[in-house]
């Protein structure tokens, strides 16, 4: 099983020691090695699985139900300026 | 070499709900910035999406209208990357049970002129027709090229929220007002061949889209984006080349501009023996070109996986056959009617169909007995010449000149009350001042003048006055003629029956 830990950490933006990150790397081993295992049963006949409960169609009505909790959002920003939150500096996508 | 260039665009549609796609928030737009938020849509743990019906429901339609696979059977999938204009750190969006599945649209355009519907800038130096219905028009040397684009998908996702960077020295100020707006991405197969073929896919879909009244299509404000896959190939050559993704166009004109600028900068790659990159370009509208465009991120690995949050949906098949049934007429439909009961030609039809509320505008005359291919005509040059110089649009049109005032101006012209000439002033005068081309003809005496008598004498004193014009004429040059009847039309302020004028003139000099 390959992977590189870095990468999969960089894509979650995680910040991992070295320690840490040999930890991990043998927690996801054994994950994937059990997901190898699962691989072998024959799942020809099985439609795959999307969700865990055995619901579907939940909706709502196209209604307007406007829930104000800008301000109290806006206090616990890391920052604002105005009713603007104020993050650091991106270079445009 | 010759080269062959591939596209394929993506379109973003904003869908016209009143709420989000899974929260209760407003989709109004222009509103404080995150006055439309809540603990959904700002991505707080335990809040949990829900799906919005209705856009659902606008999703289906435009899928039936493009000719969609509708499986009935969709799911909902995060679109993992982390960006401030996202609040979740993920998007929801659909990945392998999209909505809508492969389907089609057919284009149809003019080589070197695709059909321009919203009256810009550009649309009366395109399109002038001249406005007697006799006189034939300069378009219609060239066929129609119809074509069908095929449409890979059209799935729902969640637009994100707008970041601004303007003015701002090291921060970008985030709003989310628009995280969470329902948007339909429309993606087509690599079949577009030209930028004029992608013009008028553009086009095409507006039209629809509009007919379908599920989306504003207004790019100046983000409810239509389009982005533009963009490869060339040797000519004759099967497999594709390696293509640039264009983004930031904010019309269509800039969208087929964008695409001109990329087959001649990847042509030019190429003869001089240098690699197309694969990588995403920006479109800078006041330096005509497209650049690299910077970004240190590593290559997108968007990790999809199922929507924990949200619960599978299946359609049925009655309530899909419900909405195809509730379908309005689209505009291929409508084109169709116009030249069946109008005998207009393809392209007229296709160019007032194209815009809804100038077609809605043409049947309001025709309804008041105007002549079809004289209101097609008149519309088309002095009424959208009219809108463009004015800076208004079609949709202001019937409060200047409503289309009552056009059936009455053709009715003034079909039975000689004024020439076309003087009609072309009276339009003017009418749009300008509100008043009818009755009441403008009748203020302003601009009757034809039929009055034998009247032009009689006139005619004696044109001959009079050019003498060498008339010796010409009876030596047999025809164009002397011309001259003397333009003399008279002169003599008369142009109110001259032309036609009466001719007469009088030839009968008097032989
Ligand atoms: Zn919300």
């Amino acid at each position: 099983m390959s992977f590189e830990i870095e990468k999969i950490a960089g894509l979650a933006r995680l910040h991992l020691k070295p320690e840490e990150a040999a930890k991990l790397k043998n927690d996801l081993e054994a994950i994937l090695g059990y997901v190898k295992k699962l691989e072998t049963l024959d799942t020809q006949n099985v439609s795959p699985t999307s969700h865990v409960l055995e619901i579907e169609n939940v909706f709502r009505p196209d209604q307007v139900n406007p829930s104000q909790v800008r301000d109290e959002v806006l206090k616990h920003a890391p920052g604002r300026e105005g009713n603007f939150f104020k993050v650091p500096k991106v270079v445009d996508k | 070499m010759n080269y062959e260039p591939v596209i394929g665009l993506e379109v973003h549609v904003q869908l016209l709900t009143q709420s989000k796609l899974f929260c209760g928030c407003s989709t109004k737009f222009g509103e404080e910035p995150n006055k439309n938020t809540c603990p959904v849509c700002l991505g707080w743990p335990g809040s949990l999406p829900v799906l919005n019906e209705e856009a659902l429901k606008l999703a289906l339609k435009v899928g039936l209208a493009l000719n969609c696979e509708i499986s009935g059977r969709l799911k909902f999938d995060r679109k993992n990357y982390f960006y401030p204009d996202l609040p979740k750190a993920y998007q929801i969006s659909q990945y392998d049970n999209p909505v809508n599945g492969k389907g089609w649209l057919e284009i149809e355009y003019k080589p070197n002129k695709a059909v321009i519907l919203s009256p810009d800038a550009e649309a009366s130096k395109m399109e002038n027709p001249e406005a007697q219905g006799d006189s034939q028009k300069v378009q219609d040397d060239k066929k129609m090229i119809t074509k069908k684009i095929g449409i890979t998908r059209a799935h729902l996702e969640e637009d994100a929220g707008k970041l601004l960077h303007e003015g701002i020295a090291a921060a970008s100020l985030v709003d989310y007002n628009r995280a969470g707006t329902p948007l339909l991405e429309i993606v087509s197969e690599p079949d577009l061949r030209s930028p004029e073929e992608a013009y008028a896919y553009l086009t095409s879909l507006k039209a629809i889209l509009q007919y379908l009244e599920v989306s504003d299509c207004n790019m100046e404000e983000g409810s239509l984006r389009c982005d533009a896959n963009v490869s060339i190939r040797k000519a004759g050559e099967s497999k594709f080349g390696t293509k640039a993704e264009i983004k930031n166009m904010n019309s269509f004109k800039a969208v087929q501009k964008a695409i001109q600028y990329e087959i001649k900068r990847q042509t030019d790659l190429l003869e001089s023996h240098e690699r197309v990159i694969q990588e995403t370009r920006l479109w800078n509208e006041t330096k005509g070109q497209t650049f690299t465009m910077r970004s240190k991120e590593e290559a997108h690995d968007y990790r999809y996986f199922p929507e924990p949050d949200l619960v599978p949906f299946s359609i049925s098949k009655e309530t899909v056959e419900g909405i195809r049934k509730d379908l309005p007429e689209l505009p291929v439909q409508r084109v169709d009617r116009f030249i069946k009961n109008y005998s207009l030609s393809d392209y007229d039809a296709l160019v007032l169909v194209q815009d809804k509320q100038l077609a809605n505008y043409f049947e309001t005359a025709v309804a008041e007995k105007a002549n079809p291919k004289l209101a097609s005509n008149w519309i088309q040059s002095e009424l959208l010449a009219l809108v463009n110089s004015n800076k208004h649009t079609v949709e202001t049109l019937p409060k200047f000149f409503p289309a009552t005032y056009l059936a009455e101006l053709l009715g003034l012209i079909e039975n000689q009350t004024i020439s076309g000439k003087i009609a072309k002033d009276v339009v003017a005068i009418s749009y300008e001042s509100g008043k009818s081309p009755g009441t403008v003809v009748k203020e302003k005496s601009l009757e034809q003048v039929t009055d034998t008598k009247l032009l009689e004498s006139a005619a004696d004193k044109i001959i009079a006055a050019h003498p060498k014009s008339v010796a010409d004429f009876k030596a047999g040059k025809r164009q002397a003629l011309g001259f003397l009847v333009g003399q008279l039309m002169k003599e008369t302020q142009g109110k001259a029956n032309p036609k009466l004028a001719n007469e009088i003139l030839v009968r008097k000099l032989s």
